[in-house]
């Protein structure tokens, strides 16, 4: 049996633990807490340790789909899930500006951890206040080459285009590596 | 108990807020990465302070805050050698060369300067020695330290702000090429300049920092510049790690990458 493994990361609330119960098989094996700080109270539960779900391919190959607390006093739990990963996605919340530094410090900490492709997505687009893809880019300082995704976590087939451009990024990559 | 430990576990300005509220007599001595300091402290206020090494005698101290010329500065240097600190003040005073005040602002505009570069320092061990005294012969000054606190608490908000901007030392810098930015139209400072000319992805941040000389504050605050105005990217250092880990199973390319392909048509079919 082969194992792969994708981490779903961004800051409190992003979507995460929403995002992979769109595509999971099984109900995302969730941490949740409910939530005891004032300041964090703008939703009932929080993800504490890890949320975890799972596609099955085929009989000998499962994808894991590890979504991360958001919370930064859970943060010694990344290195922990970075390790092995084929890839990761960065989640920030379209409607919350007051999140976007903490993303792109998120960013910046898991592209540390591993050479590992990566994709931004930019959740909750369905709603009036999220913020235009183009401003984002600029507000999350995002490079060219670097790939912005519209998402809309609750919806299974913008997960599936995330998921999916993410692939193709790991196949450009093999690409690359072979030529270079 | 003794009051010892390492800035990054307690920092300055804690100290600094421990000090004032317990009314202290005392002097704290720090050794950072590269220089040492000592700050002594009188019931709770600033009464003294000194980075090893540095000139801090009262005559140029004067000097430096321009309460006197380089001509006169030469001439005490020259033959008021011996005289400690207290003396020579005496003498100023009584010469009508200086008012009392003159000194002892000049003397508290230093010492503050002392602090406010302890303030960078994000690591380095301290130790309080609870009734040490300044070295004899020093004129001590009575200031309350609650701007200083405020200050200090300033600058650590700013080192938070930095260092979640900037999480790892260990990545590299790379110019951004993005059309249209050009370096020669942006003003850079003399210390920004230093580190642009390091910039390369294979020199991690903080070997520019080793090299130039600069602290983590420092090397993060220009950083953090540079990436604001859009003229570099963070970027993994060359040559340190394999490009795509093999964090997947299958041996060869090959392999992988029909993995790859079939974890895409499974996700296509969802
Ligand atoms: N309208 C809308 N709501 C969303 C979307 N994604 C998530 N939500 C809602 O946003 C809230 C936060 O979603 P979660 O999935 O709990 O976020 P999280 O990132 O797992 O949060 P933590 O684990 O606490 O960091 C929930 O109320 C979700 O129902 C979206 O795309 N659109
Ligand atoms: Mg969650």
């Amino acid at each position: 049996m082969q194992t792969v493994k994708i981490v779903v990361t961004g800051p409190f609330s992003a979507g995460k633990t929403e995002f992979i119960q769109s595509v999971s098989e099984i109900d995302v094996v969730s941490t949740e807490r409910k939530i005891t700080s004032e300041a964090e109270r703008i939703k009932a539960t929080t993800t504490v340790a890890m949320d975890f779900g799972r596609i099955t391919v085929g009989e000998d190959l499962v994808l894991y789909l590890f979504g991360t607390p958001g919370q930064r006093r859970f943060d010694f739990m990344w290195e922990i899930l970075s390790e092995g990963m084929l890839g990761f996605i960065v989640l920030i919340d379209s409607t919350r500006p007051e999140t976007f530094r903490e993303g792109r410090s998120i960013l910046e900490t898991f592209k540390a951890y591993a050479p590992t492709p990566y994709v931004v997505a930019a959740n909750k687009q369905d709603l009036p206040d999220a913020w235009e893809l183009d401003d984002m880019r600029i507000a999350l300082r995002l490079q060219d080459h670097v790939k912005l995704l519209p998402c809309v976590a609750t919806d299974k087939e913008a997960v599936k285009k995330v998921l999916l451009e993410l692939l193709y990024s790991v196949l450009a990559e093999m690409d690359a590596n072979e030529t270079g | 108990m003794a009051l010892k430990g390492n800035l990054r576990d307690f920092t300055i300005t804690q100290l600094l807020n421990l000090i004032n509220l317990a009314r202290k007599s005392g002097t704290l001595f720090i050794e950072g990465p590269s220089e040492k300091a000592q700050v002594s402290f009188q019931q709770g206020k600033l009464a003294y302070a000194h980075v090893a090494g540095e000139d801090d005698s009262l005559a140029t101290i004067l000097y430096r805050a321009n309460k006197i010329t380089a001509a006169q500065h030469r001439t005490i240097k020259a033959r008021a050698g011996k005289m400690s600190d207290k003396e020579l003040g005496l003498l100023l005073i009584n010469a009508n060369y200086i008012t009392q005040q003159d000194i002892l602002a000049s003397l508290q505009a230093y010492f503050v300067s002392v602090v406010q570069r302890l303030f960078t320092w994000v690591e380095g061990f301290f130790r309080f020695e609870n009734g040490a005294a300044p070295p004899d012969g020093k004129i001590t000054i009575r200031m309350s330290l609650e701007n200083l606190i405020i200050e200090g608490s300033r600058q650590m908000r700013e080192w938070e702000h930095l260092q979640s901007e900037i999480p790892s030392l260990d990545m590299a810098l790379k110019f951004t090429d993005r059309p249209g930015t050009n370096l020669r139209n942006v003003n850079l400072s003399v210390e920004e300049w230093r580190v642009v000319s390091y910039i390369n992805p294979k020199n991690t941040i903080r070997r520019i920092a080793r090299t130039t000389q600069m602290n983590d504050l420092e090397i993060r605050r220009i950083v953090y510049g540079l990436l604001q105005a859009g003229l570099v990217e963070l970027v993994r250092p060359q040559g340190t790690a394999p490009k795509l880990k093999p964090s997947l199973p299958g041996k060869t390319r090959e392999e992988q990458k029909s993995l790859v392909n079939r974890l895409i048509g499974r996700i296509r079919s969802l």
